[in-house]
């Protein structure tokens, strides 16, 4: 097994551990879900324009953005944030192997095993409790034949560019040591660009039009629209264009930034 | 040929300082006041294939930036560095392959995962060959004793448990060269012996090329035929232990056991430096007085029940040579005394000098 596989499978293991932290996100997320689906059927029951994204497509955006939550790159690793501070990152510096495809690999480990734990019972709730419970309206609707498989390859790339991100985000802990400022920034940057919180159709048409040609779409406005069918089959191949140029670009950004970083690097301690 | 050569080696470090105080803190958002320590300024050291080097210096001497420069860890600033022909911070993943290290303060096994998990993980990201690996996992579980633990999440290890496991962790891949950082450091009597014994027989039996950086001077004595000392980023003396002592003292101890009711013991030439009950150490110079000689003067005027001459420790050799470069750096130059970490750690270690010699001669 190469040295980058080894290190996925591993962190993947340790983390498929952490049950309680599985559970509470996933009632948090639930409640979440319950929240923004109530405050936006209010909104839609309160104007006679017709909205830009239909509410049925609301609510499976809405319900794929919780399950989903913990593949957008809007935190830092814990762990690596404690070595940068305690030091132990001089141990990572002295394996041979490229710190940068190191570290991409413990953000994919980190992005896809909580998720995995909470996406399959939050989707099991949404999908078929939802509709049980008597407010199938509020469901998230099982996607067409051709929209399911697009949106598992825009998963797939929503997956790579938001670790392109997140191992970013790790980088810059080389500078600011404790990242904390750069975290909360994030979070709002995060919640609202990627259309978390507000699903970009829903901003202005300028705003969205900008948004939806920035990196974080990719990782969450994206894909939910081609689940729901908002973005036409046709334009799969777009959508899949602009994730992976994204990618491609910030793995660039962080490959340099990473050389840039080792070689001002002060270890903390002794 | 040296395995590690190390050439005027300079690095300096800018530090934010930060004024005392609420006050201090609001100017210190507005300007910021650098100061730049020398933490190596012009180190020259080779070492040759083989040879267990012990590396000691106070904190802050510049101690663990050698080794991370020598590691790859960090650029110096100037100066020539090579390790097996290959310079450690341009040639990174060539040069760690043959490397192996162990920071006494922290783990380099993943901290959830049972041992066995993390020397697997090891191995992969090492890409050591199955069959080497197995003959060098057995091996080390062997040497160190390690069968009952592979099971056990990191996590729950005692500390001693920790460190052989991690000295295992670093030796998997057989590298020719090893940097230990303070290995003992919070280890009980057993646990340390089992390292010591271990790490001198991989120099002995395998020719591995081993420095060694501790603040514990019983390493130094167990392990170490040379010893190089640094202070204040310069290299203070660089020899085997015994020259070391040699240059720095000519000194040695006469401890008697005195018979009850025995009162002071006056030798003009042996001053009594220490007195615990009946227990009475003098201080002497062997090449004035020879140790027979005192021997005989002490035992013809006293009743005694036990006697022994031993070399003053280690440590009070090292602080009376920090206490020498101390008073000489502030003769001179007086921006050459801050480690790199700072000021507070070069008065520790002047203070070190003088509260740490209760047995200087008048």
């Amino acid at each position: 097994m190469g040295p980058y596989l080894a290190i996925v499978s591993a962190r993947f293991r340790m983390l498929l551990q952490y049950r309680a932290a599985a559970l509470a996100g996933l009632w948090t997320q639930v409640f979440f879900g319950f929240v923004l689906i109530m405050v936006y059927e209010a909104f839609y029951r309160s104007t006679d324009a017709a909205p830009p994204l239909p509410f049925p497509q609301l609510a499976s955006y809405v319900w794929l953005g919780q399950a989903l939550l913990a593949t957008l790159p809007w935190n830092a690793d814990p762990e690596i944030r404690a070595m940068v501070r305690s030091g132990a990152v001089a141990y990572e510096l002295c394996r041979p192997i490229d710190l940068y495809a190191l570290w991409y690999a413990r953000a994919l480990a980190w992005r896809t095993a909580p998720t995995l734990l909470r996406a399959l019972p939050m989707t099991f709730f949404s999908m078929l409790v939802l509709p049980w419970l008597g407010l199938p309206e509020w469901r998230l609707a099982p996607p067409t034949a051709l929209a399911g498989l697009g949106f598992a390859v825009t998963l797939a790339a929503a997956l790579a560019l938001s670790c392109a991100i997140t191992t970013l985000i790790h980088i810059t802990l080389m500078w600011t040591v404790s990242g904390e400022g750069i975290v909360m920034l994030l979070t709002a940057l995060v919640s609202l660009s990627s259309g978390l919180l507000i699903p970009l159709p829903l901003f202005p048409r300028a705003v969205y039009e900008l948004l939806t040609w920035l990196p974080l779409a990719g990782v969450a406005d994206l894909p939910y629209r081609v689940y729901s069918g908002g973005v036409p089959p046709g334009e799969i191949g777009l959508v899949l264009a602009r994730q992976l140029g994204w990618t491609l670009a910030l793995v660039a950004l962080g490959r340099w930034l990473i050389g840039r970083g080792i070689r001002r690097l002060v270890v903390q301690g002794g | 040929m040296p395995q590690i050569v190390v050439e005027d080696l300079v690095k300096a470090y800018r530090i934010a300082e930060r004024q005392p105080g609420l006050w201090g803190a609001l100017r210190g958002l507005a300007r910021r006041r650098h100061r730049t320590v020398r933490a190596l300024d012009g180190v020259s050291f080779s070492i040759e294939a083989g040879e267990l080097v012990g590396y000691i210096g106070p904190n802050g001497a510049g101690k663990s930036t050698t080794v991370k420069t020598l590691a790859g860890i960090i650029v110096p600033d100037g100066g020539r560095c090579e390790v097996r022909g290959r310079v450690p911070w341009k040639q990174r993943l060539a040069h760690v392959a043959e490397l192996g290290v162990v920071f006494g303060q922290r783990t380099q096994l993943w901290w959830d995962l049972p041992v066995i998990e993390s020397f697997e993980l090891l191995r992969d990201i090492y890409r050591v060959p199955e069959a080497r690996y197995a003959a060098a996992r057995d091996e080390l579980i062997e040497a160190l004793e390690l069968g009952a633990l592979l099971d056990v999440p990191v996590r729950q290890l005692s500390l001693g448990q920790r460190m052989r496991c991690d000295l295992a962790a670093a030796l998997l891949h057989a590298p020719p060269i090893l940097f230990l950082d303070e290995p003992t450091i919070g280890l009980d009597a057993v646990s340390k012996l089992a390292v010591r014994d271990f790490v001198r027989r991989l120099c002995r039996e395998r020719g591995v090329t081993v420095l060694l950086t501790t603040h514990d001077m019983d390493d130094i004595e167990a392990l170490c035929t040379r010893v190089m000392v640094i202070g204040a980023g310069k290299i203070l003396s660089d020899g085997p232990l015994a020259e070391l002592r040699a240059r720095v003292t000519r000194e040695r101890w006469l401890t008697v056991d005195l018979d009850d009711g025995v009162g002071w013991i006056d030798e003009p030439e042996a001053p009594v430096i220490r007195r615990d009950g009946n227990r009475v150490c003098l201080a002497f110079d062997p090449q004035r007085l020879p140790p027979a000689e005192l021997i005989r003067r002490v035992t013809s005027r006293h009743a005694i029940r036990d006697l022994f001459v031993e070399n003053p420790p280690i440590e009070l050799i090292i602080a009376r040579l920090y206490a020498a470069q101390a008073q000489r750096a502030s003769g001179t130059d007086a921006d050459t005394t801050a480690g790199a970490d700072g000021g507070e750690d070069a008065e520790r270690a002047s203070g070190a000098g003088s509260t740490g010699e209760p047995g200087a001669p008048p």
